[in-house]
């Protein structure tokens, strides 16, 4: 498979992240070796193998749909970087 | 050397006797910290005077006779992972550096009325992502055998501060060899329960199907303790299994009789090191002393476990980690000096009449979220991010993660086969014995492979154990692994201690400074 920078870019914006020009070329590199290894088990024939997503393979698991207490606002808000006691505040969304 | 230091489970006993007070035992774990860990950095976080004051506390309820839990007034160390409420939990990363949890991990909870003390939050690669503790934002944990050499990772503070007797016991955590990784380096014994045994709840994420926590101590015995006290069914992880809790610390002492042990073929090719093979072929006599027989056994999707793991970890991991948004807790960068740059960026481009490019810039919310991750996350953390948002990406997910999925399911069948013959599996835990510092942390690949040996467990889900089983010529320990079939950590236990009574690898102590 040929990641290219072009495809390291594309990704870090998916994935959120803010990479320098050196990062993008390091990056780069790593992910083609790192993908060449993992390359290895296209070689196996998987058509009829279901895939496992889990290793104790449950489903379906509920819970009573009780009301119970949840976390208050203020403990909510105690970590966040920025607040105003009642809303998580972030930079301008829409407009200035 | 072999130092006679009392076991978790003779310290209980003296505790419970009133032989020994729990502040006294607190205070004499905390002064080898203090007297070691400025050499070693096993720990991120100690408050001696919280921990002297459980210990007091502890004190108190028995001299009123109040009942006391299971492990009362015993110093345990937690790994930096898991969330305890109201104090730090950094999980190696600036990201979380001035977190504080509003709660207590389900585990942390079980430790606090099982009335153990909680005496420090130790070290690991960021997020438990790596194998050395070099990943770590803070600062590398020494291996207490050899300083500049790795205690392994990502729980290698936990393995370290039990092999320097700064704790009697640990909790660490398990995703692709986390536990047994560090425990084989350290000389320690480490054990992956199976996944559901012991509830995730208040575990921070790195991959989901794949993480559990476990105990590393001196012994098997030891380990049984703490298992026996944090795991169970617990309604805030729904993957946690409702399966009754046997009483390991009551069986462990009975031997397995007709013990039928396989030993995987595939691990004992190249890439082995002379001397691992040698001592744990040395162990396997042991055990054929004992009674077993022994056989080889194929695990023939053995080959494809790193590259299984290697997209299934880091998928799960940008997925879980997607969650550190600079908004609700965590990192968030400057935002007034990103806000201006990027408006100098815009103004440039607008000059320039390239309003093109202009347009594509990151909105100021897109940017907030890149700046503070990129600010937060260190390299292996941003790394795994990126493998995984790519193997999970359009175009992409059936090549890698689909195909990973599939593979998993191979490599399970491989074990459920095994154990169709054999009681246990037996092997060894590392290729290699403890790098120096330094070796392998410029080649993430060279890194990944450390995990040959472990991954297939937490794939298959079923739990392992590190057993230390001998040490190279140049002083490095050796560790052994069994591994035993889904739920079956009573027999995985039991066989451990077998060899812990005919041999006294386990009681070696390194000598420190």
């Amino acid at each position: 498979m040929d990641l290219t920078r072009q495809d390291v870019e594309k990704v870090a914006l998916l994935a959120r992240l803010d990479l320098s020009e050196d990062e993008i070329e390091q990056m780069t590199s790593q992910l083609v070796r790192i993908l060449a290894y993992i390359d290895r088990f296209a070689e196996l024939d998987t058509d009829r193998v279901e895939p496992m997503a889990h290793a104790i393979e449950m489903s379906n698991v509920f819970r009573d749909d009780e009301v119970r207490p949840s976390l208050d606002r203020r403990e909510a808000l105690e970590n966040a970087p920025h607040h105003d006691e009642q809303c998580y505040l972030v930079p301008a969304v829409l407009g200035d | 050397m072999t130092r006679s230091e009392p076991s978790a489970v003779d310290l209980v006993a003296r505790l419970a006797s009133g032989a020994l007070r729990a502040a006294d035992v607190t205070a004499a774990f905390l002064d080898r910290i203090e007297s070691h860990d400025g050499d070693l950095h096993a720990f991120l976080h100690v408050d001696r005077q919280t921990a002297l004051k459980q210990a007091r506390g502890i004190d108190r309820k028995r001299e009123r006779g109040e009942p006391l839990g299971r492990l009362a007034g015993l110093p345990v160390a937690v790994k930096d992972l898991l969330c305890t409420r109201g104090e730090p939990t950094t999980c190696g990363s600036r990201m979380l550096q001035s977190f504080r949890p509003p709660y207590d991990a389900t585990a942390i909870r079980k430790l606090r009325e099982a009335d153990a003390v909680l005496i420090g939050r130790t070290n690991l690669d960021e997020f438990a992502m790596g194998g050395s503790t070099e990943n770590s934002a803070f600062q590398p944990t020494h291996n207490p055998w050899r300083h500049g050499y790795t205690p392994g990772g990502s729980s290698g503070g936990s393995a370290a501060c039990v092999a320097a007797s700064m704790a009697p016991l640990s909790l660490g955590t398990d995703t692709g060899g986390s536990i047994r990784q560090p425990a084989a380096f350290c000389g320690v014994t480490g054990m992956k329960p199976t996944y559901g045994r012991v509830s995730r709840q208040g575990l921070v994420a790195f991959a989901s199907s794949l993480d559990q926590i476990g105990p590393l101590a001196h012994s098997a015995e030891d380990a049984a303790l703490l298992l026996e006290v944090v795991a169970g069914y617990d309604p805030g992880d729904s993957t946690s299994v409702d399966r009754p809790v046997p009483p390991y610390t009551q069986t462990i002492g009975r031997p397995l009789e007709n013990l039928r042990l396989g030993v995987i073929k595939q691990q004992f090719g190249d890439g082995l090191h002379d001397e691992i093979a040698a001592a744990v072929e040395a162990a396997i006599d042991v055990y054929r002393s004992q009674g077993a027989t022994v056989r080889e056994i194929s695990l023939p999707h053995s080959q494809y476990v790193v590259a299984t793991y290697y997209v299934i970890a880091p998928s799960e991991a940008s997925s879980n980690l997607a969650r550190y948004d600079g908004v609700h807790y965590g990192h968030r960068t400057d935002e007034r000096a990103m806000l201006d740059e990027l408006q100098a960026q815009y103004a440039r481009l607008d000059a320039e009449g390239r309003l093109e490019a202009a347009i594509r810039l990151d909105s100021p919310l897109v940017a907030m979220y890149r700046r503070s991750r990129a600010e937060g996350f260190g390299d292996e953390v941003k790394r795994r991010i990126m493998i995984g948002t790519y193997a999970l990406s359009a175009g992409y997910y059936d090549a890698y993660y689909l195909k990973a999925l599939k593979v998993r399911r191979l490599i399970s069948q491989d074990y459920a086969a095994a154990f169709g013959e054999v009681d246990l599996l037996i092997g060894p835990v590392t290729p290699t014995p403890a790098f120096p510092l330094g070796e392998k942390v410029r080649d993430p690949l060279t890194m990944y492979l450390v995990d040959l040996y472990t991954a297939g467990a937490n794939l298959a889900g079923i739990p392992g154990i590190s057993l230390p089983c001998g040490f190279t010529s140049d002083r490095l320990p050796i560790g052994l692994q069994l591994q035993a079939p889904p739920f079956e950590e009573e027999r995985l236990l039991r066989g451990a201690h077998m060899f812990q009574q005919a041999t006294d690898w386990h009681l070696r102590r390194p000598t420190l400074p």
